[in-house]
């Protein structure tokens, strides 16, 4: 099949919408685990067939599953993710210590190059590798024992490794984002870390020059450009074009700087989009849903809402929910905490909804069949 | 044979109905049911009892024979009746919702 798979994970369950290059009309499977918490679905490259899911309740804990067909019929995987040696301690939002206590799956990033590859980022933040296609897992201990980690704290979410980036001309470069401690490279393939975060500004941080406690929200990057990153951080959308040494602001005329997602073009490294939210409390922009897109790399934002709700419209879209297409004309989708999945085949000039009543939307992926 | 009945979600996730029924080796107990019934649908690994620490999870209780097992050693015999298949053994998650 040529065309486009939608990977949505849901509050109460995974769905996968299917298209042909047209991207007109969509067939949706699902709910897959119905009425479990699907933080995280993914596919590989390498095998397109071969997905990845998170599957947690507060109930009963975390669960992965494995599908090589696509999403067709779906296996248990390993899901043990036990902290190397003895795990310490990190800080609690009133700054006192507290003993890191593994809670769920809220990333999963494959391997550019192998399919039984993958990574795993958790809460309390870790970062976690398989490479045995998720029946064992093992932590890369030196993000979490790094000489930061003891200092980590929570954001609101919980303290959660959401960001997992691969170096696609490096194997051995990874980047990680962490809420809310910021972002972390390693240029050995996870063995040693440190943090990357000089030029980000939190208020909420007395010291101007932190080297750690940013809450950042998301990053991205073009493949073609590895040295290039996006942030979409708590306030602020950043950017850094000397692989995270330094960052600097790009939010420019944007409405209100804060978001949770962030992502670029397929084919244009320079345009950009993010869905600017009114602020931490308040996640909407005046009763109309926006995406901003910047052909500039930043500073210079135009508002695309052709096709999407305009008034009356209080919904919010996560940072793991907006992804694109490697298509002719770039596909950019979206979901929203209303269940909404909003999709574009013409680099975000014009909207619709490809299917409107899912359940709140945590994340979406998107495979490009060919 | 023990007749073990399962929440709804965990049925979803095992791929089990929702009473199933197993054999222990031995005198059973609360262990040794778990442990069966973790090897007889090994995707309920981690789902009743933390998997580092083997210790039952907040949200779950285990009810045999009309009595509250959830704090008691895990390592007791199981009334009789229960033993014996006459009754089940009650996995109950708590209610959510509101």
């Amino acid at each position: 099949m040529t065309g486009v798979r939608v990977l949505a994970g849901t509050r109460k369950g995974a769905f996968i919408l299917s298209s042909d290059e047209g991207r007109k009309q969509w067939n949706i499977s699902g709910p897959h685990f119905a009425g479990w918490e699907i933080y995280h679905i993914k596919g590989s490259s390498v095998n397109p067939d071969r997905l990845y899911a998170s599957q947690s309740s507060s109930w009963f804990g975390q669960h992965m599953q494995r599908s090589d067909n696509g999403g067709v019929t779906w296996n248990p995987v390993g899901n043990e993710f036990l902290y190397d040696g003895v795990a310490g301690t990190h800080q609690w939002y009133d700054g006192t210590p507290r003993p890191w206590e593994f809670k769920r799956v809220w990333h999963l990033e494959p391997s550019d190059f192998d399919p039984e590859e993958v990574y795993a980022g958790v809460e309390d933040a870790a970062l976690f590798k398989s490479t045995d296609g998720g029946s064992t897992w093992k932590e890369l201990s030196g993000l979490r024992t790094s000489k930061t980690g003891s200092s980590w704290q929570p954001g609101a979410g919980g303290m959660c490794l959401h960001t997992i980036v691969l170096d696609p001309k490096s194997n051995g470069q990874i980047f990680v984002a962490i809420s809310a401690a910021g972002v972390f490279r390693s240029e050995d393939g996870g063995e040693t870390w440190k943090p990357s975060n000089k030029g980000l500004v939190s208020e909420y941080i007395p010291d101007p020059t932190a080297e750690v406690g940013h809450c950042v929200h998301k990053i991205a990057m073009h493949k073609s450009r590895p040295e290039v990153l996006y942030m979409q951080k708590h306030w602020d959308v950043m950017r850094s074009d000397d692989s995270g040494e330094n960052w600097y602001e790009i939010s420019g005329d944007l409405p209100t700087d804060f978001g949770f997602a962030i992502d670029v073009h397929a084919h244009e490294p320079e345009t950009v989009y993010v869905v600017p939210i009114k602020s931490d409390s308040e996640h909407f922009v005046d009763g109309s849903l926006k995406v901003f897109r910047s052909r500039t790399g930043g500073n210079e934002w135009e508002p695309l809402s052709k096709g999407l709700p305009q008034s009356n419209c209080y919904v919010n879209v996560l940072r793991d929910a907006m992804a694109v297409d490697s298509l002719e004309s770039c596909g950019v989708y979206f979901g929203t905490s209303g269940g909404q999945i909003y999709a574009s085949s013409d680099s975000g000039d014009s909207w619709q909804a490809i299917v409107h009543d899912l359940p709140p939307v945590l994340s979406v992926e998107v495979q490009t069949l060919k | 044979m023990i007749r073990v009945r399962l929440p709804d979600h965990l049925c979803t996730l095992a791929g089990a109905s929702r009473e199933v029924e197993l054999s222990v080796d031995g005198k059973a107990t609360q262990q040794l049911v778990l442990d069966a019934l973790e090897l007889r649908f090994p995707a309920l690994k981690g789902a009743l009892r933390d998997p580092q620490t083997a210790r039952r999870r907040p949200f779950v209780r285990f009810y045999a024979g009309g009595e509250d097992l959830s704090q008691l050693p895990p390592d007791l015999p199981l009334p009789p009746a229960v033993a014996n298949g006459d009754e089940p053994f009650l996995v109950i998650a708590a209610i959510a919702g509101g």
